[in-house]
């Protein structure tokens, strides 16, 4: 019993250890490759490689002067970052990194809840508090601007993401992480069957993370800095950890629900497919690179627009691949699960095509209002 | 914003990543500049070797950013330095102030003072950014800190860029070089003047 606590907070000190390195050095990869992405050079002149200069960064950030604006409301004021990080953090844990035994005997994963894709997004949503807060709580217009828009952001987006996964879980029949990444190693990956959900949750994935084209709560060119203008020295550095751990989170999810998770191809035999952490820090890679890539190319929604298409586009659109789902296990229930796939495919394709219209981007006087454009 | 043309738009991005930065890694890689750059001034002279300011002062009237302080003093017969009636005895150039426009070679009569390409100039001490005389004069290479540097490694000069200059820069220089030595033994001409580097270390 004792042992189990201990291997478990040992585990969760490594997880914690790990996304902070991480996300110290995604912050050095993210600007070396915008640079690239804008022939620049990038920082490289921080010990070799500019490889030391996430430490230069820390240093900075922790001696800078700690300023508390006279209105701000002191307590939320310093309470805020700590909830941004703490949830960021604490969503991670759910993840497995391997299969159940894998990493000397012990399990990959912190803990393995029976629900464990709600906790996830349970917590994710949580941090979104973090984000509110900081700007209610700074007593001043911009950051007070940038708290609202993100959580009217989040609460759209929220829906169409969580009406993403519903079909998927219909599917596997289980919210436990582990559960769903067998079923995918036994049935195939969900991608292939759930390419609707899997572009809708990916899009509500990017806005869930303050990420461009979704990064309204903190557009500089408006806000100034959104919600993190009155912070400044080791409290900024805690919002800027928590949304780059809210970044891997989300790679780490996407992952694991649509992209076999912890597991490796199954042609490469079971062995190798079976090796822990690789295949899973592959994928997050993978899409870390493809947020990064998203935010070197497209430019900032406008605030309206980015309602309209959480609420016109991607909640329809979730919606109707959970009834498509449904409908396929109430009436096709014993049928191949390709039936699904073709469906996904001819779906995704048709988007892609009047994607092109300009029709749901017209926006009409009453959406404006709404939106408080 | 279709998704195609936003696919488009990836590969755009895409395609840059693979490509060499554009970015000059100065000071590694000297910068290049542009023949017509403006950069600090240098004081010509004749081919005589005479000085061609005749402390007239035109230029610090035409300066915006009154950078330009020039004293005026009568040539003797056994203290010209100029080829006029009057010679500078103090030209002092405020590089904090300068602005680098030009508007005094444009002023200047004689075409005593052009701007050079040099800009590497950063340097500790405000007062060691006010450029004498002996810091401009034509022959003298580098800035203020990096001649002091150079005396101490007792290396030359070392500039961080490459250029071609422009006519004017590249017509007094060579003049200076070709100069005749007999000519530059006039007393007090200034020819040889030594940068007082020595002052400035003791000054500071
Ligand atoms: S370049 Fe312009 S600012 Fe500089 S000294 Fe000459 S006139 Fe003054
Ligand atoms: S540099 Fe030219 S304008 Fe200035 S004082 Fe000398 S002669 Fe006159």
């Amino acid at each position: 019993m004792l042992t189990d606590i201990l291997l478990t907070l040992l585990k969760a000190v490594g997880v914690v250890l790990g996304l902070l390195t991480t996300f110290a050095y995604m912050t050095l990869i993210e600007r070396r490759l915008l640079a690239r992405f804008q022939i620049r050079a990038g920082p490289n002149r921080v010990g070799p490689l500019g490889l030391l200069q996430p430490v230069a960064d820390a240093i900075k950030s922790i001696f800078k002067e700690d300023l508390v604006v006279t209105a701000a409301d002191k307590i939320i004021f310093w309470l805020a970052p700590f909830i941004a990080i703490t949830m960021a953090l604490s969503a991670f844990g759910a993840i497995p990194a391997g299969p159940a035994g894998s990493l000397f005997g012990q399990d990959p994963w912190v803990f393995n809840l029976d629900i464990g894709l709600l906790f996830i997004l349970a917590t994710t949503s949580m941090g979104v508090y973090g984000i509110f807060l900081a700007g209610w709580s700074s007593g001043s217009k911009y950051p007070l601007f940038g708290g609202l828009r993100s959580s009217a952001q989040i609460i759209s987006y929220e829906l169409g993401q969580g009406l993403s996964v519903l079909g998927l879980l219909m599917l596997t029949g289980t919210m436990n992480l582990v559960g769903i990444v067998n079923w995918q190693a036994e049935h195939g990956i969900l991608i292939l069957f759930q390419g609707v959900a899997f572009v809708t949750f990916v899009i509500s994935s990017f806005a869930e993370t303050n990420r461009t084209p979704f990064d309204l709560p903190e557009a500089e060119q408006e806000l100034v800095a959104g919600y993190l203008t009155e912070y400044s020295s080791i409290k900024w550095a805690l919002f800027q950890m928590a949304e780059y751990v809210n970044m891997i989170t989300a790679s780490a999810v996407i992952s694991t629900l649509f992209m076999g998770g912890f597991k490796g191809p199954a042609f490469l035999g079971e062995t190798i497919a079976n090796i822990p952490f690789i295949w899973l820090f592959a994928k997050i890679a993978l899409w870390l690179f493809i947020f990064i890539w998203v935010r070197a190319t497209l430019p900032r929604m406008r605030y309206d627009k980015l309602q309209q298409f959480g609420w016109k586009f991607l909640f329809p659109v979730a919606l109707m691949n959970t009834l498509a789902t449904a409908a396929y296990k109430a009436f096709l229930p014993n049928s191949s699960l390709w039936y699904l796939g073709i469906f996904s495919v001819l779906v995704v394709i048709a988007m892609i095509v009047f994607s092109g219209s300009r029709d749901w981007q017209k926006v009409d006087v009453k959406t404006r209002a709404v939106a408080g454009d | 914003m279709g998704v195609l043309e936003i696919a488009k738009g990836m590969g755009v991005t895409l395609g840059k990543l693979f490509t060499k930065p554009v970015t000059v890694s100065y000071p590694e890689t000297p910068a290049r500049l542009q023949p017509r750059y403006r950069g600090r001034h240098i004081l010509t002279r004749h081919a005589n070797g005479l000085e061609k300011c005749i402390g007239c002062s035109l230029c610090a009237a035409a300066c915006p950013a009154y950078a330009i302080y020039v004293e005026a003093a009568e040539n003797t017969p056994t203290n010209t330095l100029s080829a006029g009636e009057r010679h500078a005895s103090v030209y002092e150039i405020n590089m904090l102030r300068c602005i680098f426009c030009g508007m005094c070679e444009e002023a200047c009569p004689t075409g005593a003072v052009i701007l050079g390409n040099e800009f590497e100039m950063a340097d500790y001490k405000t007062r060691d950014m006010v450029y004498g005389k002996e810091d401009m004069i034509v022959g003298v290479e580098g800035s203020k800190p990096q001649r002091r540097e150079a005396a101490k490694n007792t290396k030359p000069v070392k500039r961080g860029f490459v250029v071609t200059p422009r006519r004017e820069v590249e017509e007094a220089i060579n003049a200076n070089k070709n100069r005749s030595s007999s000519v530059a033994t006039i007393p007090g001409s200034g020819v040889g003047v030594k940068p007082n580097l020595e002052l400035n270390e003791v000054k500071r």
